[in-house]
């Protein structure tokens, strides 16, 4: 994906990145503090095991069930939509869905868009492409507001400014607005307030994202805390709705379970302050809400995901963090080491598909496959199984069928030797007990550097005799069989 | 090819051969945990809402207008937007003449285009309905009409509801179902649980971000 | 497996796996296979034998198969999938010798047994019927002392305080995360503290230690750190992985304080020297 909005000056690779990270203590501790605080919230919102399971398992069953007929349900939801007044568009590319968006505000020549939160509007860098032609897109979100002031990108999907503390935001408030400091976060959020309301009352349209798309009822459900995403999609004349094709349920019931999986799994909320249900425009004897409700459906490589059984699991995902905020590795380095849209585990397995593997070659290897994301995952995505899914796809072999966009990315035919030289070390008990034997024997002309190892830790000493060598001689002794 | 052609199409040809699953849903997960005998019904709700930070006052159908002359007067308030076309409008008026109250008392009455600047500036209350509440999740349900409009509860900094203590369901799968959402939604429909407010800073806690900084529930006790 | 499906079409949409009933623990048996993992064999010899010790201080035969080599598992998390196959298979060929059952005093080999097996030869029906009957009969060690052997143990150690750490593997993958505990609750005279992040991963991961030292070098630094913060006198763990990653920071940040393997600690301390047959 291009990167149009000058991010600050990062390195280009992940690993690069990753190390300006972990040497940024602010940074650090920034993400520490609030992992650790929205892990314990989350936690105190599923006390009881049993129901938090079988809420999860009903979560994916309803994912999958709606992923088991897709293209119907979306049929079915721009029926009910449009039945409701709602006009439906179809974009299979950012560039697709920008151009749609573009001519909708054209058409009502528009200069001013105000946005609730949304991430799909990121993956479209709606921002920059709208500002090149002349029209203001201004976050609403107090999150994703301080990181547009500040030129930077989101480093969380729910928690947008999550990187900066409010220090930072204050230098930033006063910088960029003439504030004077302060480091009390009501007053630098009655600021945001103040600047946003004007925003509202002057905007000529309103974009947000959706959390689910309801098919039956022909109902677009966005959940929020702040109220910014009621103004923009209530206040001006035009709301336009960007989502992806996976975010449509079958029945208006099945946002119970998925609403409550989602505020509890993000923010340990039994629910947010806010779901806003939104199913038309303004009707003739109404006297707010917009004239127009547009829905975008964006595929971007979804389809692409949908193609492949395993990683169609992908699609599962309802948005809520809960993987990232509980990944030791996100935590460490933040949002913007990920360099793309999504960061974290589900960044790592759902990116592939939309920037293609050889566009992120580091993100399936960027996990020690600990397994907290798809303990948490309130829709039972296994994403170190996806994870591990994906490091295969990145080492194939060019002559292999690639199955995942820009595979085999990491494909090198001296790494390929080596795992064939470990194959035939692990195959051949003769070879494997006679390298046991030297590595022993010689332990003390063990190289002194292994590799990155020793970057971290001291240089591996076998030890003087292995286990193969001792169990023989104890069970020998014992009189056992040692076979 | 349309996008709508080749997004479907690419679709459809990945499920070649696939049956959709059966709908698997249990309403069973989403019900059971979530029960409350009648009389507790307005404590899990009570508690659960002023952990948020909003007022819950429990009062009967003859007293509330009273007690929201006193909620104004506390805070100074002068003015206050209600629905003179819904019954609790037409009680509140009555009320507030009888007792000359010093409240201006102002109708949604126009198009948002033509008192935009007014309704953000200048009202600082307003009074709804709605029509129930949520138990397992401390929430008020409100569905905007012409009366009381979509921003009415959003853009004055004050915002008091009136909830039935008998419209209090216990989860929001009960409520669906006794009120047959799925038959047919209103435009809009709005669950509100607590005042606005946004942790984004630092994850401290802030109320008023963007719409009211206050939310008051007038629990009626006796309807 | 065949719960992850619901139709036999390949393309079909899946579910994940219910909920895993708890596992039903067998009667001890008379012998069982040691599978001693590459990293124990190399590194830690004396743990696969302390263990060994344990297991037949309960009255059990152990087998150590001179043929073992390593479970996979390096190779399968690393995306080289065929190579991994191989390596799996012949130690399948070796296990299913004698059948019995397999105790293993590693959690990430031994859920490479019961749970990636079954991944690696998904397409191989035969060879699938035989991963599921190995996945049955392998045992981590925490597991197989506490609910097979249901063993008691005896404390001979003066008072000590230790950490523990529990692999994810063990965790998450052979839901083992609180038999150590339990066993260590055995030991009258040892106190177990906790350390801060606890359930958080050291930072191994096999290759990503390699691939990503950056990162993972992070994560081993603040474990370390946790763990010397504790207050305990060293660590115990029941993972080689683990314990390589841990130690190999330690003696990197020349601090004196190392972990050691929970087989060696549990020998240690209900072992009396000349009782038993074994020194």
């Amino acid at each position: 994906m291009s990167r149009r909005i000058p991010v600050t000056e990062l390195t280009p690779d992940f690993r690069g990145r990753a190390e300006e990270a972990l040497a940024d203590g602010q940074l650090r501790n920034n993400f520490r503090v609030a992992m650790d605080s929205l892990m314990s919230k989350r936690a105190n919102a599923f006390q009881d095991a049993d129901e938090r399971e079988g809420l999860r398992e009903l979560g994916n069953r309803i994912k999958a069930g709606a992923l088991s007929h897709l293209p119907d349900l979306l049929e079915q939801l721009e029926q009910t939509l449009t039945a409701n007044g709602v006009k439906v568009h179809w974009a299979e590319t950012l560039e697709e869905a920008n151009t749609l968006v573009h001519g909708i505000i054209e058409a009502r020549q528009g200069r001013q868009v105000v946005k609730g939160k949304s991430m799909v509007s990121e993956e479209m860098e709606m921002n920059d492409y709208l500002a090149e032609r002349g029209i203001e897109c201004l976050e609403s979100d107090m999150g994703e507001y301080i990181v547009q002031l500040d030129n930077e990108k989101p480093s969380h999907i729910i928690m947008p400014a999550i990187h900066k503390n409010a220090r930072q935001v204050s230098k930033l408030f006063h910088d960029k607005l003439g504030e004077p400091e302060t480091e009390d976060v009501n007053q630098l959020i009655q600021v945001g307030r103040r600047t946003l309301r004007q925003k509202f009352m002057d905007a000529d349209v309103g974009v947000s994202g959706v959390n689910f798309a309801i098919a039956e009822t022909g109902t677009l459900l966005l959940v929020e805390n702040e109220g910014n995403g009621r103004m923009s999609t209530t206040v001006p004349p035009v709301h336009i709705a960007v989502t992806g094709i996976e975010k449509v349920v079958a029945n208006l019931r099945d946002v119970v379970p998925l609403v409550s999986l989602l505020t509890r799994s993000a923010l340990g909320q039994p629910i947010t302050t806010y779901v806003n249900l939104i199913s038309g425009p303004r009707k003739p004897d109404e006297l707010d809400g917009p004239e127009e409700v547009h829905l975008v459906l964006l595929d971007n490589g979804r389809s692409g995901a949908f193609a492949d059984a395993q990683m169609r699991q992908t699609l599962n995902c309802i948005r809520c963090g809960a993987c990232m905020n509980h990944c030791p590795v996100y935590t460490r380095v933040g949002g913007h080491t990920y360099g793309e849209v999504y960061p974290g585990p589900i960044g790592k397995i759902i990116t592939p598909h939309m920037a293609g593997l050889d566009n992120v070659p580091d993100h399936p290897s960027a996990s020690s496959l600990c397994g907290a994301c798809g303990d948490v995952c309130p829709v039972k995505i296994p994403i170190p199984e996806l994870l591990q899914r994906l490091r295969q796809e990145n080492v194939k072999s060019p002559e292999q069928p690639q199955q995942v966009k820009g595979g085999g990315a990491k494909f090198s035919r001296t790494e390929r030797w080596i795992w064939r030289g470990w194959q035939t070390l692990n195959t051949r008990p003769t070879l494997y007990r006679s390298f046991l034997w030297a590595a022993t024997r010689f332990r003390a002309l063990s190289p002194k550097k292994a590799g990155p190892w020793t970057e971290n830790h001291s240089a591996p000493v076998p030890a003087r005799r292995s286990l193969h060598d001792l169990a023989a001689e104890h069970l020998n002794q014992k009189g056992g069989r040692p076979s | 090819m349309s996008a709508r052609a080749n997004i479907l199409g690419k679709l459809r040809n990945s499920l070649a051969g696939t049956t959709p699953r059966p709908d698997e849903f249990d309403e069973r997960l989403v019900t059971e945990p979530w029960r409350y005998a009648s009389e507790n019904r307005i404590t899990r709700l009570r508690s659960l809402m002023e952990a948020v930070q909003t007022e819950v006052h429990l009062c009967c159908s003859d007293n509330w207008p009273e007690l929201v002359a006193g909620l104004l007067a506390e805070r100074g308030i002068t003015n206050l937007l209600c629905a003179p076309g819904k019954e609790h409008g037409r009680a509140l008026q009555t009320h507030f003449e009888a007792t000359e109250q010093n409240v201006r008392l102002m109708a949604y009455d126009r198009p948002v285009e033509a008192w935009k600047e007014e309704l953000f500036r200048n009202v600082d209350a307003s009074l709804t309905g709605t029509v129930g509440g949520i138990a397992a999740t401390g929430t008020l349900v409100l569905w905007p009409d012409r009366h009381e409009p979509r921003l009415m509860s959003l853009v004055p900094p004050v915002h008091i509801a009136l909830l039935k203590a008998s419209e209090i369901h216990d989860n929001l799968y009960d409520m669906m179902v006794a009120q047959d959402w799925a038959a047919g939604l209103p435009t809009n429909v709005l669950l509100v649980s607590g005042p606005s407010k946004t942790a984004d800073i630092e994850q401290v806690l802030a109320y008023g971000a963007h719409g009211p900084r206050e939310l008051i529930v007038l629990v009626l006790e006796d309807v | 497996m065949s719960e992850l499906f619901y139709d036999a079409a390949p393309n079909a949409t899946r579910v994940a796996p219910g909920r895993k009933p708890q596992r039903v623990y067998p009667d001890k048996p008379e012998a069982v296979t040691l599978f001693g993992t590459c990293v124990v064999d190399l590194f830690f010899p004396e743990a696969g034998l302390d263990a060994i010790r344990l297991l037949e201080r309960e009255g059990i035969r152990v087998e150590f198969p001179q043929e073992q080599s390593c479970c996979g598992q390096p190779a399968w998390t690393s995306g080289y999938r065929e190579e991994a196959r191989a390596v799996a298979r012949a130690q399948l060929d070796i296990l299913d010798r004698s059948g019995l059952p397999v105790v293993v005093p590693s959690g990430s080999c031994a859920g490479m047994f019961r749970h990636h097996y079954q991944a690696l030869f998904a397409d191989q029906p035969d060879m699938l019927k035989r991963v599921q009957a190995l996945a049955e009969r392998t045992f981590e060690l925490t597991e197989f002392l506490l609910y097979v052997c249901k063993v008691q143990l005896t404390d001979n150690g003066a008072p000590r305080k230790i950490a523990l750490h529990t692999s994810c593997s063990a965790r998450r993958e052979m839901n083992t995360h609180l038999h150590a505990r339990e066993l260590l609750k055995q030991l009258g005279r040892v106190e177990r503290v906790d350390h801060d992040h606890e359930s958080e991963c050291c930072g191994f991961g096999g290759t990503f230690s390699v691939r990503m030292p950056e990162v993972s070098g992070a994560m081993v630094k603040d474990k370390t750190r946790s763990l010397l913060d504790s207050g305990a006198i060293e660590m115990v763990t029941a993972d080689g992985g683990c314990l390589m990653n841990i130690n190999g920071s330690l003696e990197k940040q020349r601090e004196a304080f190392r972990g050691r393997h929970l087989a060696s600690f549990l020998w240690e301390r209900s072992n009396v020297p000349g009782k038993g047959g074994v020194a």
